[in-house]
């Protein structure tokens, strides 16, 4: 199959027949962004809404990997067919990235590899578990819209969860993990974790904490850090919002020990999420999310434009020049980009 | 917002089951450092596991890190298992492979070899002259 033949209907057709290739160059072109993106996201959506989407995230080695390995694969030996875009970060300084989650997940064998080949060659290979790596590529808000998109295309070829594993540092990435369904964070014992979680503002949407590393000391104490900080949202009332105690799950990833309670835990919750109806409002959050991220990139482009514009130029060099503020400028460049507000 | 070539997306990999993968590490920040996405794969992978992360990860290119004798069959079926899979992508052989294999593997489809003493430059270079090659 050749790069450049297929048009993104074509390929649409090949992934939902069960062509992986096919599904990979799709999201490519998600990742990509710009009109073929676009073309995609018009095609999903009539087959999308099914899913059980569940972000993982958790500090830089927390096991987040390793445990989605552990989850894919009980998932696949259960008979669901799970997908997991992972997140990691591109270098500042090149825009490369080594990607080296999917190495965790296939150690596990809930990965691409050796449930395929038993069932035979040819294109429409049934599969398990589909793994895909993604960079954030530093551009900003790129991550915002390609995420949910591979998200819905998942969605719309029939995989079942949808797995999304980032690292908890920056907004964008804590904003992807809360708008899922279910939202995992991992913690391990040492280095104050569950503080440090609680600084990166994960405690607030967590749905499920997972305390990995059980096997290490400690994990006791940061079991009984985040029942404090619980104990604490529920006092002021935080916890009246999410309406659900996030359960605390003892996890050995590198083993699988607990990796069934962990799947129970996120199950549980999309029970709650159904009979509470709350599922709707995440639902709501998320397409909010999404149409909002569209319309920042497009206005993005339109700002680019303006400000390359003659008018834009010119209005540079005044404020340059000091005959005008800065604020003035921006008023009559949006006067002029949105009309008089 | 970039008007930048998107990245090259390349799998790294060591097919069988001998040694360490500290070469293959040293090449995956080389490739990184180049501006590229290296989808890791390590150690002990096979033919179809590679096939897969490619096909999933829509990946460039493969490169499979060699360091026991091997390269004379698996090199040859790595390429082959892509070729069944109807997925033209180059494969680059790194590692220990003595001159007299060197023409043979290239007959054998295999796109280029980089032996241990290639500067970081020829690397990425070489990953990605294989990739224009193969459009
Ligand atoms: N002792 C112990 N080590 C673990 C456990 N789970 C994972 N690890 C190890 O922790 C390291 C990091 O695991 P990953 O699964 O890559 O962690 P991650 O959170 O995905 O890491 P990033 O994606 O780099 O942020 C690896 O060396 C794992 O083998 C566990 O339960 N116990
Ligand atoms: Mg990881």
């Amino acid at each position: 199959m050749s790069r450049a033949n297929r048009s993104v209907e074509e390929l649409y057709g090949e992934a939902k027949g069960g062509r992986r290739l096919a599904l990979g160059r799709l999201l490519t072109m998600v990742e990509r962004g710009g009109v073929d993106a676009e073309s995609i996201g018009e095609l999903a959506n009539p087959d999308v809404g099914k899913a059980h989407i569940v972000g993982i995230t958790g500090a830089p080695g927390a096991g987040k990997s390793t445990l989605t390995g552990q989850l894919v694969a009980l998932l696949t030996v259960a008979g669901r067919r799970p997908a997991v875009l992972a997140v990691d970060p591109s270098s500042p300084l090149t825009g490369g990235a080594i990607l080296g989650d999917r190495i965790r997940m296939d150690d596990i064998g809930g990965g691409s590899s050796s449930s395929e080949s038993a069932a035979g060659a040819g294109s429409a290979r049934p599969e398990t578990a589909f793994i895909r790596s993604m960079a954030t590529r530093g551009h900003s808000g790129g991550l915002a819209l390609a995420v949910p998109l591979a998200v819905r295309l998942f969605d719309a070829m029939g995989y079942d969860p949808v797995i999304i594993e980032t690292v908890g540092v920056g907004q964008v990435e804590v904003d992807v993990v809360g708008a899922a369904d279910t939202a995992v964070v991992v913690v391990t014992p040492g280095m104050g974790d569950a503080v440090q979680a609680n600084k990166a503002g994960l405690l607030e949407v967590a749905d499920v904490f997972v305390v990995n590393k059980a096997d290490r000391p400690g994990a006791n104490d940061v079991r009984r850090d985040l029942e404090l900080m619980l104990d604490l949202s529920h006092v002021t009332g935080q916890e009246e919002v999410g309406g659900h105690r996030p359960p605390i799950v003892m996890s050995t990833a590198l083993d699988g020990t607990g990796a069934d309670s962990v799947w129970a835990a996120v199950e549980e919750h999309l029970l709650f999420l159904n009979d509470s109806g709350r599922r709707l409002d995440r639902r709501h959050h998320r397409i909010r999310t999404e149409i909002r991220a569209l319309m920042e990139q497009a206005l993005g482009r339109r700002i680019d434009d303006a400000m390359n514009s003659t008018m834009g130029i010119d209005l540079v060099a005044q404020v340059e020049d000091g005959s005008r503020s800065p604020t003035a400028a921006s008023a009559q460049l949006l006067d002029r980009l949105l009309g008089p507000q | 917002m970039t008007d930048q070539p998107p990245p090259l997306r390349i799998v790294l990999a060591k097919l069988g089951l001998d040694g360490h993968d500290r070469g293959l590490k040293v090449v995956a920040r080389i490739l990184r450092d180049a501006g590229m996405e290296v989808i890791y794969l390590g150690l002990r992978q096979t033919t179809d596991s590679i096939v897969a992360a490619a096909e999933q990860e829509d990946a460039d290119a493969i490169g499979l890190s060699m360091h026991n004798a091997g390269h004379m069959t698996l090199g040859p079926n790595m390429v082959k298992a892509l070729a069944d899979a109807d997925l033209p992508i180059p494969v680059i052989i790194g590692g220990i492979v003595p001159d007299e294999d060197v023409a043979p593997l290239l007959e054998a489809g295999v796109a280029a070899v980089l032996g241990p003493g290639a500067s970081a430059e020829e690397v990425a270079n070489t990953v990605r002259n294989a990739v224009s090659a193969a459009v």
